[in-house]
C-alpha cells in the first residue's frame, strides 16, 4: 500500500482561528470584488460590460505597438489590446456602452487589413455585446449563483442537520468567493466563463465538504467520551489522504487543460485549480469549525 | 452468482457497445453511415466549427409609427370624400390630433377606426391613440414577420442548418453555423431593405453648392454646414461608393425631395443581371401591374429629372428619367460586385422588414479559431487522462487498474449518451469532459480508501470490498447530487456554449455514479469470486 499521507495527527480545530482569520480576509475581498463588479469598476468581460473584440490572427509576428499605432491612425478610440500566449494573436478589445452595433468590428478589420494587407491576416472571432444583453447576463449569472447556493444548502440540509448545510453553504460561498477575490486581486477578467468555472468548483468543492460530514457524523454515533473537537479532528485526519487525492486527481484534469487547452480555456481551468486547492482547504479550515461554531451546546449526534 | 454477473457484465458490455455505435456518426465516417444512424452525433457548437450567432431587437415602436402614419393619410381621404371640410389630421409626439372637432369627425373615426382610442379633447382638438392591445399586436405581427423575411433570406443565402427563433418579447435569435463571411451574412439579415423611390431637387440652388463627394466619416458636417439653406421638404442624402482599386470608399452628396413617389411594396421579381457594355452586374426589377402603371405614371411626369433610388437611406444610384417607362421593369445600377448584386437580389426579393432590427449581440467564429480549439482540446484531455490514468495504477497497483478501467468505461459512455440525444458540444463541453476524466476516479479513490481501512482492521478482501462500498454509497451519492445541483443551475441560466458545459457535466455525474457502483464493483466481485484473493492490491 502506498500511502502519500500516513496516519496524522493533525490538530485542525486548534487552527481553526488562523484559518478564520485568513478565510476572513479573502471573502472580504470577495465582497469588495462583488461591490466593484456592480458599479462596474472591476475588469469586466465584455460579454458583461458589454462592448466589442476583435481576435485576429496574423500570418507573421506584428509587434503590439505597431498595431496600436494602425488602429490609432484608423481613428479607433479607447481600445484595448491584448497579446495572447498563442503565437501571432491580437485581442482587441473597446468597451464602448451606447455604440451601434455591427460598424466597429468592420471598421477595425478593414484598418488592420488595408495595413497589412488582406491575406495577412485572419479574424479569428469577432464579438459584440450590447449594454442590454451584458445587463441581462451579468443579472443571470448573479441569480445563477445564489441558485446553486440554496440548492445545495436544501440538499445538505435535508441529507444532514441544519447547522451542516449551514456550515456546508458558507464553506461553498467561501470557495467562490476565494476564487472570485483572487481574479479580482490579479485583474483577471470577470466574465461569464469564470461565472460557470465558480459554479463548477461550488458543486465540487462540496464533494470533500460531504466527505468530512459523512466521517463526522458517523463517528459521532459512536462518540464515547470523546468532546466534540476532538471527534471532528479525529475525521479530519482520518479522510484526509482521500479529501487530497480526489482532489488531486482532478486538479491534474485541470491542469492539463490550463497548460494545453488553449487560450479560450486557459483562466477557466486557472480558476478551477484555484477552486480545487480552496475548496480542499475550506473542507477542512472553513467547513467543520462552522459546524462547531453553530450550536455547540446541542448535542450534534442527532439524526 | 454466476447469473447475477451474466446480467452486470452484459449491461456494462451493451451500454460499451451502444456508445461506440452511436459514437460513429460523430467522426469524419459520418457520410459512410447508413441513413438511420446519421441522425445520431454529437453536434459541434458554434464555438467549435465557427459561424455566427445573432441576436436583434427588432423595433415594434416603429411598426406601429408606421401604422399611425397609415390611419392619418387614410383619415385625411376619408375626411375629403366624405365632405367634412376644413378638417386637418397630424401626428404629434406619437399622438394623432384632429380638429377641430364635430360630432362627424367622431363619429366617423369611431366607425372607421374601432381600433383608436381618445385620449383627451380641448380647444376644439382631439387626442386619439392607437388601442393598448392593437399595439401588442402590431409589434407581436411585426416580429413574426420579421422573422419570416428573415428565415426567407437565410434560405436563399444558403445555411446548412440555420436556426432562428424569438426570444424573450421583442428579440430574434439567428445562428448560423458554418458561416465563412460573417460580414456578408449579418449585411443579410440585419438589413431592413426598404426601398424608395424619390426625385432630386436640382434646380434648387443649394443643389448646385454641394459638393459631389466627400470622405465617408464627413456626413454629419455637411447636413449641419447646410441645414439652414436646404429647401422646405428636401434633405440631403448620401450614396456609398467604393473604389475598385484602393477599396477606398466615398459618398456622393444628394438633394432630395423629401416626398415618396414608390415604395418596394410593388416590387415582384429581382436578379442579377450583366450590363454588356460595362460588364457589370446590376439588378433588375419588376412591379405588379399596379406598381407598373404608378411607374409609369411616374416617369411620364418627370421626363428629364433624376430619380433616385434609395435602399435604407443609402443612394443606390439617381439615373437621368429620359422617357416615359411602361412595362413595370427598372434597375439598380451601382459599382456591385457579382456577390452585393446578388445578395442586393435576395434582400430585394425576399421584402422589406416591417421595422428596423437593432443588433444586440453578434458572436462570430471563425472556422480555424474552432478547429484549434477542438485540436487543444482533445490533447489537453488525453493528457489529463494519462496523468489520471498512471496516477491510479502507481497509488492502489492492481486496484487502479480496475478504477482506470471504469475511467474509460466512463469516457465512452459519455460520448455514446451525448451522441444518442444529439448534444451540442462546445469548448466548455470539453472542459466538461475533461474534468469529468478527474471526477471518474474520485468514487473509486473515496472506495478504495474505505476498503483500505476495513484491511486495516483485519477483514478479508470480500468483506472489505463490500463493507467499502457500503459505506461509501452515500458519500458518492451526496457528493454527486450536489454537482448535479449545480449542472441544474448551469443549464437554466447558461447560454449557448455554457450550457454545453452544464450538459456534460450533468450526464457525467450520472456516468460516473453508474460506472463506480456498477462497473468496478462487478470487476471486483467476479475477481473475488473466481480466484482464491488473499491479498487484495489495493
Amino acid at each position: 500500500m502506498i500511502e502519500i499521507i500516513k496516519k496524522t495527527k493533525i490538530d485542525f480545530m486548534g487552527k481553526r482561528n488562523i484559518a478564520l482569520a485568513i478565510s476572513g480576509i479573502l471573502i472580504l475581498i470577495g465582497f469588495v470584488a462583488i461591490i466593484q463588479i456592480s458599479r462596474g469598476t472591476a475588469n469586466l468581460g465584455i460579454d458583461f460590460a458589454g462592448g466589442t473584440a476583435v481576435q485576429i490572427k496574423f500570418n507573421e509576428t506584428i509587434p503590439l505597438q505597431d498595431v496600436r499605432e494602425v488602429l490609432k491612425g484608423g481613428g479607433i478610440v479607447d481600445f484595448d489590446l491584448q497579446d495572447l500566449p498563442t503565437e501571432n494573436k491580437i485581442l482587441i478589445r473597446i468597451k464602448k456602452k451606447d455604440a451601434t452595433l455591427g460598424d466597429l468590428p468592420r471598421k477595425i478589420i478593414s484598418v488592420l487589413s488595408q495595413e497589412f494587407s488582406e491575406s495577412n491576416i485572419v479574424v479569428d472571432s469577432t464579438t459584440e455585446i450590447g449594454p442590454k444583453v451584458g445587463a441581462r447576463l451579468r443579472n443571470d449569472a448573479m441569480w445563477a449563483i445564489v441558485a446553486a447556493i440554496i440548492g445545495i444548502l436544501i440538499y445538505i440540509t435535508m441529507r444532514f442537520q441544519f447547522r451542516f448545510g449551514i456550515g456546508a453553504t458558507i464553506a461553498t460561498f467561501h470557495d467562490v468567493l476565494a476564487v472570485l477575490s483572487v481574479f479580482f486581486l490579479m485583474g483577471k477578467e470577470i466574465n461569464l466563463i469564470l461565472v460557470s468555472a465558480l459554479l463548477m468548483i461550488a458543486g465540487y468543492s462540496l464533494t470533500d465538504t460531504v466527505v468530512v460530514f459523512d466521517r463526522i457524523r458517523e463517528n459521532l454515533k459512536f462518540k464515547g467520551r470523546k468532546s466534540t473537537i476532538e471527534i471532528i479532528n479525529m475525521s479530519l485526519n482520518e479522510v484526509l489522504s482521500r479529501t487530497i487525492i480526489t482532489s488531486l486527481t482532478t486538479f491534474f484534469a485541470a491542469f492539463a487543460l490550463f497548460v494545453l487547452g488553449g487560450e479560450v480555456i486557459h483562466d477557466f481551468a486557472f480558476a478551477i485549480m484555484l477552486g480545487i486547492a480552496i475548496g480542499t482547504y475550506s473542507s477542512m479550515f472553513v467547513a467543520s469549525p462552522i459546524v462547531l461554531l453553530i450550536g455547540r451546546e446541542k448535542t450534534l449526534s442527532r439524526k | 452468482m454466476k447469473k447475477q454477473f451474466f446480467w452486470r457484465i452484459s449491461l456494462i458490455a451493451t451500454a460499451t457497445v451502444l456508445s461506440l455505435i452511436f459514437f460513429i456518426p460523430s467522426t469524419p465516417l459520418h457520410s459512410s453511415l447508413p441513413e438511420w444512424l446519421q441522425k445520431y452525433g454529437m453536434v459541434l457548437g458554434l464555438d467549435l466549427q465557427g459561424g455566427v450567432h445573432l441576436v436583434y431587437e427588432v423595433d415594434g415602436e416603429k411598426a406601429v409609427d408606421v401604422t399611425r402614419e397609415r390611419i392619418v393619410s387614410s383619415l385625411r381621404n376619408i375626411f375629403k370624400e366624405q365632405k367634412i371640410e376644413g378638417v386637418s389630421a397630424e401626428i404629434q409626439n406619437g399622438d394623432i390630433i384632429i380638429s377641430p372637432d364635430s360630432d362627424d369627425v367622431i363619429s366617423t373615426v369611431a366607425n372607421e377606426f374601432p381600433n383608436l382610442v381618445e385620449h383627451s379633447r380641448a380647444d376644439g382638438k382631439l387626442m386619439y391613440g392607437i388601442d393598448e392591445s392593437e399595439v401588442d399586436r402590431i409589434k407581436d405581427f411585426a416580429i413574426g414577420q420579421a422573422l419570416e423575411t428573415i428565415r426567407n433570406r437565410v434560405d436563399q443565402f444558403g445555411v446548412s442548418e440555420p436556426t432562428i427563433h424569438r426570444q424573450a418579447k421583442y428579440e430574434l435569435v439567428i445562428q448560423l453555423p458554418g458561416v465563412k463571411d460573417a460580414q456578408r451574412a449579418i449585411d443579410l439579415v440585419g438589413k431592413t431593405a426598404i426601398l424608395e423611390f424619390k426625385l432630386l431637387d436640382d434646380e434648387s440652388p443649394v443643389a448646385a453648392q454641394l459638393p459631389g463627394s466627400i470622405p465617408s466619416d464627413q456626413e454629419n458636417e455637411i447636413i449641419s454646414q447646410y441645414a439652414d439653406q436646404i429647401p422646405d421638404g428636401d434633405e440631403i442624402m448620401f450614396g456609398k461608393v467604393r473604389d475598385k482599386e484602393t477599396g477606398i470608399e466615398t459618398k456622393l452628396v444628394y438633394l432630395i425631395k423629401k416626398q415618396g413617389l414608390m415604395t418596394g411594396e410593388f416590387l415582384t421579381e429581382a436578379r442579377v443581371n450583366i450590363d454588356q457594355r460595362f460588364n457589370e452586374p446590376y439588378v433588375g426589377i419588376s412591379f405588379n401591374p399596379e406598381g407598373a402603371k404608378l411607374f409609369e405614371q411616374i416617369t411620364t411626369n418627370n421626363v428629364n429629372k433624376r430619380l433616385a433610388i434609395i435602399l435604407d437611406n443609402n443612394v443606390y444610384s439617381a439615373p437621368n428619367i429620359r422617357e416615359r417607362i411602361a412595362g413595370g421593369n427598372a434597375q439598380i445600377t451601382g459599382s456591385f460586385t457579382m456577390q452585393e448584386a446578388r445578395d442586393l437580389a435576395i434582400i430585394l426579393r425576399s421584402g422589406s422588414l416591417p421595422a428596423p432590427l437593432k443588433m444586440l449581440q453578434n458572436v462570430t467564429v471563425g472556422p480555424s479559431l474552432g478547429r484549434d480549439s477542438i485540436d487543444a482540446g482533445i490533447r489537453a484531455g488525453l493528457i489529463g487522462a494519462v496523468f489520471v490514468i498512471v496516477f491510479m495504477v502507481f497509488y492502489y497497483r492492481m486496484s487502479g487498474l480496475i478504477a482506470d478501467f471504469a475511467l474509460m468505461l466512463n469516457i465512452i459512455y459519455l460520448i455514446g449518451v451525448l451522441s444518442v440525444f444529439g448534444a451540442t458540444l462546445t469548448l466548455p463541453g470539453i472542459a466538461g469532459i475533461i474534468l469529468a476524466v478527474g471526477m471518474a476516479v474520485d468514487s473509486n479513490v473515496l472506495m478504495f480508501e474505505r476498503i483500505r481501512e476495513e484491511i486495516r482492521i483485519g477483514k478479508t478482501p470480500r468483506a472489505a470490498i463490500d463493507s467499502g462500498y457500503d459505506k461509501a454509497f452515500w458519500t458518492i451519492f451526496d457528493s454527486h447530487v450536489t454537482t448535479l445541483i449545480t449542472a441544474i443551475v448551469l443549464f437554466q441560466f447558461g447560454t449557448g456554449p455554457i450550457k454545453g458545459f452544464a450538459v456534460t457535466l450533468g450526464w457525467g455525474v450520472f456516468i460516473n455514479l453508474f460506472t463506480a457502483l456498477i462497473g468496478t464493483k462487478t470487476i471486483f466481485d467476479f475477481i473475488t469470486t473466481k480466484w482464491e484473493i488473499k491479498r487484495l492490491s489495493i
